[in-house]
Parts: structure tokens; C-alpha cells; sequence
């Protein structure tokens, strides 16, 4: 009976590059920004690394197929690397890669790492989706953005919960003006300026309702992470931070052909969720749960998945958002470093961008200090998000800075 | 006992006041202040003679069983593809059986009527029972000319058969006279007309009048036997003079429909047709007269049948189904008339894959999906494990199709990001009544009159052209019902 990865696995090194507009900077370059801030934290050389895991997604963009461009960008030596891909996953599952590797005992130290150089399409915005969902999908689904999925579930919730677009605006204005805030006061994000709420009321609409404060951008960023076996964890570091739950859930489409699927929730996150509170033995993820890191890819995202993930009731996380239970200081911090909306989203890397601030958090060494989540912190939860609304690929784990 | 068995039309929804082409356009040649009266109808960006004649052919079939239909004509000046035929595709929407007989007809505005009489002659010669004749076009006038006034954006359709006859065909008469006086070359887009007096004097009056006598005397008939007579004639100022000329009354005289459509080229005798059937009695002589290369004339006799005929659309139905197309800047991209700016996300599109495409059959062409033997779920697309979360059984489905089904929106947004040659672009999830759920875009509609819980009904429509490799993807989008104008 598979008992998971709880304590299994330690991340005892991380670095994560700023996110943002890089016409100056190739793939490689982020790549090798995020891997020197890594192995420097772990205190070992590329030569330590046998098996490597490279998260990339919209590999037509940037560096191409395969394991060989991260393999040739850091000159690794004749070690396995896998290039993994799973739309706004990627970076997680890298990170599930590495994490798998070494608590079978097939590697002893891995290397988890995800990048995307998104600026060179050309044009605003993700890269056209029907370039990358097959060639039946050209016709199967319709002429559509990432924005517009997410917005179709905001006009469903609105619908769904009696607010008027203007009620249900003011929620998601709240949302993404806390994600600000928090952005504002890293040096790492990509955005950087705080947003009063009537801005975003105010601002074009992308994809009704949806306007562009409720959507995150596009970025250029690298993120790594280095993993050994628990056991082994102290012999590099003091503090490392222990995964407790990984976990990926794939929805057979049933949301966009089955008419049973109500388009407010993600039933995708929800058993995710189930499943990795599970694995780490959290019986009451609101009390339990530290800080999130979850995928606010738009302000309509967070708020469900704040549903989705257990931690608001059902059809009230409106209530939690209003109530300040999620911003910097409430009860469980989300998107302290500015979340995919200011950070940025780089897709390959926002899995493990979103680790880097659960591990900087945990271990007490947030930058700058003032940042620092002052609270007693013990278990952080990441959580992506990515294909097409009623038929995601979900992830959710969670790391904690004890081995129990 | 062989004639028509059932009729239907199409009309696209928008309409263009030619007051508003005028004044856009107006300035750079004046003398169009003619026939600067009424509205044309006008294609969305995303409809073509296919996807018109697919529709005229939905209202005809409503309620005819698809596998029933033996063959289809198609006619039109205004065919998509060169090679490819466009009847085959037509065919395909519409579900028909395979061993079918198929067929284009062509370059003359009187394709129509000859492909009506040539399906008449197929039933005829015994073997074949149900034959659908449809006529769709959809011309270019250049900016600044009188034909891009006149013309007009529709689609007829007529199924012909021996069973429940409504209009018996009873006589023709054709003639063929290359008289150039609209010729278009392959490769160009628009056609060049001749001096329009010339047009007028040698060939309206002199073509028109030959085919009604040549009808009247190989038969017998005088001009007072016919209850109504439809002739496919553009030009309004000249046909009362052809009316007095032949001893006809104003009575007699079918709407031409160009005041409130336009000239719809080679569908525009059959549309003129089906209005003339939605009010015609059990003993009305018909005759259709088409004009083009000489013309045809058609004989017909409505029988009692035609008083259990009705529920379709046809042609009144759609007249008064419009919406105001306010800006002579959209009509012109609409038709690629202009170079408009797509930009790099606008350039950047998918290969279609041909075998691909064919693989997927019906599923693409005429919404096929399953139905699962196990569970009875309806689902799309067509697919082998059950989708059904209590279920999931494989290889345990049947065919089973979504192109008549009813539906309504689940959930919608209107896009800006996204390329679309009509922003926003709307689409969103639809549910069927039956069971089943598409992920479908919306057209024909504007963000405003599409809520959660609209009725639709899918429409065959261009989904995706790749220019650079001439394929059109054709596809099915929702509609939103509309009760009235809008």
C-alpha cells in the first residue's frame, strides 16, 4: 500500500532568478541564474548532481525538446535529465521528479529546475493555445485564451452565487490588490506597484468579466531547487525544508463534456487537495496550513481554489477575502511574494518559484527580512493549475520545516 | 407525380443599409445614389456559400430523414473551392449517406434552376427518389460600384421528390445565350459588367420575355394561368415594363427581394421560389424564371399537399431575422476586401491535418458523438471509453449526432485577447437537452443577448482558414435563438 512521500525527501538548496520583461536575457542565461543561487545554497558543485529534472512548457517559444538543452546549458555530465512538461505543473512536476528520484534510492542528490523565456513570441499575452493543445483541438475547442476559460468560470460564479458583475468584481479587485501589495515589497517580482480597487474596477476588460488587473502577465524566469533523501538532509543544512505531500490530479475532461460539472469549482484541486492533506497526515488544513502559494494565474483562480482547496466553505471564500484572512497578515498568508499576479508566471518555473518562498519562509530567511512572515510557520502549500478550464492537470504539495 | 417535397432558405442575420455604403462610399461615384435603397444582407465573416446552403438545407430537411436523401446539387457563382467539391462537404454537414450522387454547378446565375431541373430529371429517370437542390451565393461588388449595392448574401434549398408532392413540376422551357453580360474569370474576385442600358435593353428585355412566351406557347398556357411568377431580375426599374409588355399584373409579380435582401445570384429564383410556396394554394401555376447565360423557366402546379406543409423558416422567416450591420469598414474585412493589421498572434496559426480531418469524419462535419450503450450518455466527441464518472466503460458506444440537438449556454465570456476577426470573441460551454455538454464559440451574437441559460441551436460555419495553405476548417458554432430583430 503506497504510503507517499511524507518526510521522505529534504530540499536543502533553491534559488530563484527575478521574474520579468528580459530582452536581454536568453533561457540559458535564467537557467544558469537559478542554478548557481541553488547549488551555492546547498553548498555543493554540478558535478554532485547524478539526475536532473528540467520543467519547460511552451518549448516551441524558447530552448526546444528534450533534456539535452538544460544538460548542455550547465554542462552536466553524462547524467540522466528527464524534461518534464504539464502545462502550469511543469515546475511542480520537476520538482515530483527529483523528489521521487531520491527517495527510491535511484539518486542520491537531484535537481529540480524550471524556466520559461515567454517574451520572445512576439505579442502580449501566452503564446496561442491552438498551437499547443493537438492538431483534433484545432476545431474541439473553441477560439480560446487563458483568460477567457478563467473568465467563463467567473460569469459561472457570479451566476451561481447570486453577485452582480459589479459585486463580484469588488471580490476579485480585493484579490488581486492584496497580491500587490505583497508584490510591491519584493524585489523579485516582476511588478512591482501597489493598486488601489478602483483601479482594477476601472481597468479594459481582457475577457469578460475579467479586466487586466485580474489577470497575471507574462515573465522570463528560472527557478531550481536541489533534493536529497531525508536521512540525509542535515549532513548539508541545517534547516531544510521536508516535502510532506505531492500530489497531481488530472480531471478526464468530464468538466467540458459531461454536463455534471457545475464550472464554479475545480473538482480537479479538490481531490488533489484531499489527497495531499492525506499524505501529510493535515486533518484540518485551515488551522494547519502556515502559508499558500496557490495559482492566481487570474483573480477568479484564487478565489475558487480557496474553495477548491478546503480551506474556504463552499460559495464563501468571498467571506475570507473581505475578512483580510489571506493577506499578509491574516491567518494564512497567500502569495506573500506577490503570487503568478506580481511575481510573475514564467510556466516551467511558478511550481517551483512557488516552493522557493515556502522554503525562504520556512527556514526563516525570507528576503528582504522584512518580508519575513513573523508567525509560527510549520507547513507551506503550493498549488498549480494548467490546461484547459473542466479539463486540468492540478498540483498540490506541501513542504514543512520538520521531519515528524 | 414528380416535384417539390419540402423548401428552405437562409439568410445571414446582418443587413447592410446601402444608405450606409453610400455615404461611406458614395463620394467616389455618385451616380450609385440609384440604387442606394434598402438593405443587402450581408455574411458573417465566419459563413460562405457552403456554410449558407448548409444552413437553407437544415431548414429544408427539418424533420426529413437524412439517410433518406439520394443525392444533392449544389449551385453557386460563388463556390469556395476550385477543387474540392463543394457538394461533397455540403453532403457531409448534413449527415447524408455516402453512396450518394453529388454535384457543383456553376458559373451562370440560372445554375440554380438548371440544377433544379436536373435533379427534377433524376427522380424522374426512376432510380433516385429524394434529391436535395440547394443554391447559395455570396458576390463581391468592387467598393464604389452599383452590383456591390445590389448584391446580396443567401441561400435556398428545395428537396425533390415523388413522395407528398407540394409543387408538381409540370413544363420547362430553357434558353442558352452567352451573354456576357457579368463574366468573371477564375482567380478574379469580382465580376465586370457590361454598360448597364445595354444590359438592360438587350438582355433583361429581350432574355426575360423569350422565356415566359417560349414556356406560355410550348404549352398552351396564357399569362392570366399563372397565379405568380418569379424572375430572378436585379434591376426593379425594369421589370414592371417586362410585367405590361407580357399582359402580367402587378398581382402576379413575386418580390424580387432586392430592396430587403439583395441579388443572391444563383439562389435567388429558388429563394423568390419558397416565398412564393409559403403563400401559394392547392391549383397555383408557378413559374420561375432565372436569368443568366439566356435563363431557365420553370412550370409548377401546387397540389393539396401543400396545406399539411409548414414549420419551416424559409425565406419570410429569415427576411425578417436581421440585424443592422452599422459600419461599411466591417462589411469590407469581413470580406477581406481590406488589409487589416492581424498582428503576430493573428499570423500565428495551426496547420490543419488533412488525414486528420478526414479521419475525424462526421464528427467534425456534422457533430457526431456517442452515446454510450451502457449508461446512455450522450457525449462529444465521438469516443471510446465512456465519460460518464459512474461509468467509463469501453468500446460500448453508437453513433449518435449533436447537429439537431437543442442547447443551452452553461457558461460564457467574451474575449479580447484572443485573435478573432470580430472581437470579442464569445464562446463557452453549451448543454444539450438529452445529455452531452460542447465547448463551442458563439456566433451571431453580441455579449449583450448572451446570458446563462439561452437557448442555441449549432450552425456549420468557417472555424478556421489557413490562407497560406487554402484550407478551410469547417466546423459548428452556437447560435443564440432569436426571436425577433435585434
Amino acid at each position: 500500500m503506497a504510503i507517499g512521500i511524507k518526510d521522505k525527501v529534504a530540499i536543502i538548496g533553491m534559488g530563484c532568478t527575478r521574474f520579468g520583461e528580459f530582452w536581454d536575457k536568453s533561457e540559458s542565461d535564467l537557467i544558469v541564474d537559478a542554478f548557481k543561487e541553488a547549488i551555492e545554497d546547498a553548498g555543493i558543485e554540478t558535478k554532485d548532481i547524478d539526475a536532473a529534472w528540467f520543467g519547460s512548457c511552451f518549448d516551441e517559444v524558447n530552448v526546444g525538446k528534450g533534456g539535452i538543452p538544460l544538460a548542455r546549458t550547465l554542462k552536466l555530465p553524462n547524467i540522466p535529465v528527464t524534461r518534464v512538461e504539464n502545462f502550469c505543473t511543469t515546475g511542480t512536476e520537476a520538482l515530483r521528479g527529483a523528489c521521487y528520484a531520491v527517495a527510491s534510492g535511484a539518486s542520491d542528490i537531484a535537481l529540480a529546475i524550471g524556466a520559461e523565456k515567454l517574451k520572445d513570441t512576439g505579442y502580449g499575452g501566452l503564446p496561442s493555445l491552438a498551437n499547443a493543445t493537438g492538431s483534433e483541438n484545432i476545431f474541439y475547442y473553441p477560439n480560446l485564451s487563458a483568460p477567457g476559460m478563467f473568465g467563463m468560470i467567473a460569469c459561472a460564479y457570479f451566476q451561481k452565487y447570486g453577485l452582480s458583475p459589479e459585486a463580484g468584481k469588488r471580490v476579485l479587485a480585493r484579490i488581486s490588490q492584496k497580491s500587490h501589495k505583497n508584490g510591491a515589497l519584493n524585489p523579485r517580482a516582476h511588478l512591482r506597484k501597489e493598486v488601489s480597487i478602483e483601479q482594477i474596477m476601472n481597468a479594459p476588460i481582457i475577457a469578460w468579466p475579467l479586466g487586466l488587473f485580474d489577470c497575471c502577465g507574462v515573465s522570463d524566469g528560472a527557478a531550481a531547487a536541489i533534493v536529497v533523501p531525508a536521512e540525509k538532509a542535515k549532513d548539508f543544512r541545517p534547516d531544510p525544508v521536508y516535502v510532506k505531500a505531492l500530489q497531481l490530479s488530472l480531471t478526464p475532461a468530464t468538466g467540458i463534456g459531461h454536463q455534471s460539472w457545475d464550472g464554479v469549482h475545480l473538482e480537479e484541486t479538490r481531490i488533489a487537495g484531499i489527497k495531499a492533506y492525506k499524505e501529510a497526515g493535515i486533518e484540518n488544513p485551515r488551522e494547519e496550513i502556515s502559508l499558500m502559494e496557490v495559482h492566481d494565474c487570474f483573480s477568479i483562480s484564487e478565489l475558487i481554489t480557496y474553495e477548491s482547496l478546503h480551506i474556504s466553505p463552499i460559495g464563501k471564500a468571498r467571506i475570507d477575502v473581505e475578512d483580510g484572512f489571506f493577506d499578509l497578515d491574516g491567518k494564512i498568508p497567500c502569495q506573500s511574494d506577490g503570487g503568478l499576479k506580481c511575481f510573475g508566471h514564467p510556466i516551467g518555473a511558478s511550481g517551483i518559484r512557488m516552493a522557493y518562498e515556502i522554503y525562504k519562509q520556512l527556514q526563516g530567511r525570507a528576503e528582504p527580512k522584512e518580508r519575513q512572515l513573523k508567525s509560527n510557520l510549520n507547513l507551506g502549500l503550493t498549488h498549480n493549475h494548467g490546461g484547459i478550464c473542466g479539463s486540468l492537470v492540478c498540483s498540490v504539495a506541501i513542504f514543512g520545516n520538520e521531519r515528524k | 407525380m414528380i416535384g417539390i417535397t419540402s423548401y428552405g432558405a437562409y439568410i445571414p442575420r446582418y443587413r447592410l443599409s446601402r444608405k450606409t455604403i453610400f455615404e461611406a462610399i458614395g463620394w467616389f461615384n455618385p451616380a450609385t445614389v440609384g440604387v442606394a435603397k434598402g438593405e443587402r444582407a450581408v455574411a458573417n465573416y465566419d459563413e460562405d456559400s457552403i456554410t449558407m446552403a448548409v444552413a437553407a438545407a437544415t431548414d429544408c430537411l427539418d424533420g426529413f430523414e437524412r439517410d433518406r436523401v439520394d443525392g444533392l446539387y449544389l449551385s453557386s457563382l460563388t463556390l469556395p473551392y476550385a477543387e474540392r467539391q463543394n457538394a461533397a462537404i455540403c453532403s457531409s454537414a448534413l449527415a447524408f449517406r455516402s453512396d450518394i450522387r453529388t454535384a457543383d454547378f456553376s458559373t451562370s446565375s440560372k445554375a440554380g434552376t438548371t440544377a433544379l431541373l436536373a435533379a427534377c430529371d433524376t427522380v424522374k429517370a426512376g432510380e433516385l427518389n429524394n434529391f436535395m437542390v440547394c443554391a447559395a451565393d455570396s458576390r463581391l461588388g468592387k467598393p464604389g460600384s452599383n452590383l456591390e449595392h445590389i448584391f446580396g448574401d443567401g441561400a435556398a434549398a428545395l428537396l425533390v421528390g415523388r413522395d407528398q408532392v407540394i409543387a408538381e413540376l409540370k413544363g420547362f422551357y430553357s434558353l442558352t445565350e452567352d451573354f456576357p453580360d457579368l463574366i468573371r474569370g477564375y482567380g478574379e474576385r469580382f465580376p465586370r459588367s457590361w454598360e448597364e442600358r445595354w444590359i438592360r435593353d438587350e438582355g433583361y428585355q429581350k432574355l426575360i420575355p423569350a422565356l415566359i412566351t417560349g414556356l406560355l406557347t410550348k404549352y398552351n398556357l396564357a399569362p392570366a394561368d399563372l397565379a405568380k411568377i418569379a424572375i430572378a431580375c436585379p434591376d426593379n426599374r425594369v421589370l414592371p415594363g417586362i410585367f405590361k409588355k407580357m399582359g402580367l399584373s402587378v398581382e402576379q409579380m413575386q418580390d424580387t427581394l432586392i430592396d430587403s435582401v439583395g441579388d443572391t445570384g444563383s439562389a435567388l429564383p429558388l429563394l423568390m421560389f419558397v416565398a412564393a410556396l409559403e403563400s401559394a394554394n392547392p391549383g397555383d401555376k408557378i413559374l420561375i424564371v432565372s436569368y443568366g447565360t439566356g435563363g431557365d423557366a420553370l412550370l409548377f402546379e401546387i397540389t393539396d399537399q401543400i396545406k399539411k406543409f409548414g414549420g419551416r423558416l424559409g425565406t419570410s422567416g429569415h427576411v425578417n431575422l436581421k440585424k443592422s450591420l452599422d459600419s461599411y469598414a466591417k462589411y469590407l474585412v469581413f470580406r477581406n476586401l481590406i488589409p487589416v493589421d492581424v498582428g503576430i498572434r493573428g499570423e500565428d496559426k495551426p496547420m490543419v491535418r488533412l488525414s486528420m480531418m478526414h479521419r475525424e469524419g462526421q464528427t467534425l462535419s456534422s457533430l457526431r458523438g456517442s452515446k454510450c450503450k451502457q449508461c446512455g450518455t450522450p457525449q462529444f466527441p465521438k469516443q471510446r471509453v465512456c465519460i460518464n464518472p459512474e461509468c467509463g466503460a469501453i468500446d460500448k458506444m453508437e453513433d449518435y449526432y449533436f447537429y439537431n440537438k437543442a442547447g443551452r449556454i452553461n457558461s460564457y465570456t467574451a474575449d479580447n485577447l484572443t485573435f478573432t476577426w470580430d472581437p470579442p470573441g464569445i464562446y463557452g460551454l453549451i448543454d444539450f437537452e438529452g445529455g452531452g455538454r460542447l465547448y463551442m464559440d458563439f456566433t451571431d451574437c453580441d455579449l449583450e443577448t448572451v446570458k446563462v441559460g439561452v437557448p442555441v441551436k449549432v450552425s456549420f460555419r468557417r472555424k478556421h482558414v489557413d490562407e497560406s495553405r487554402g484550407v478551410i476548417a469547417y466546423y459548428w458554432k452556437a447560435v443564440p435563438i432569436h426571436k425577433t430583430s435585434t
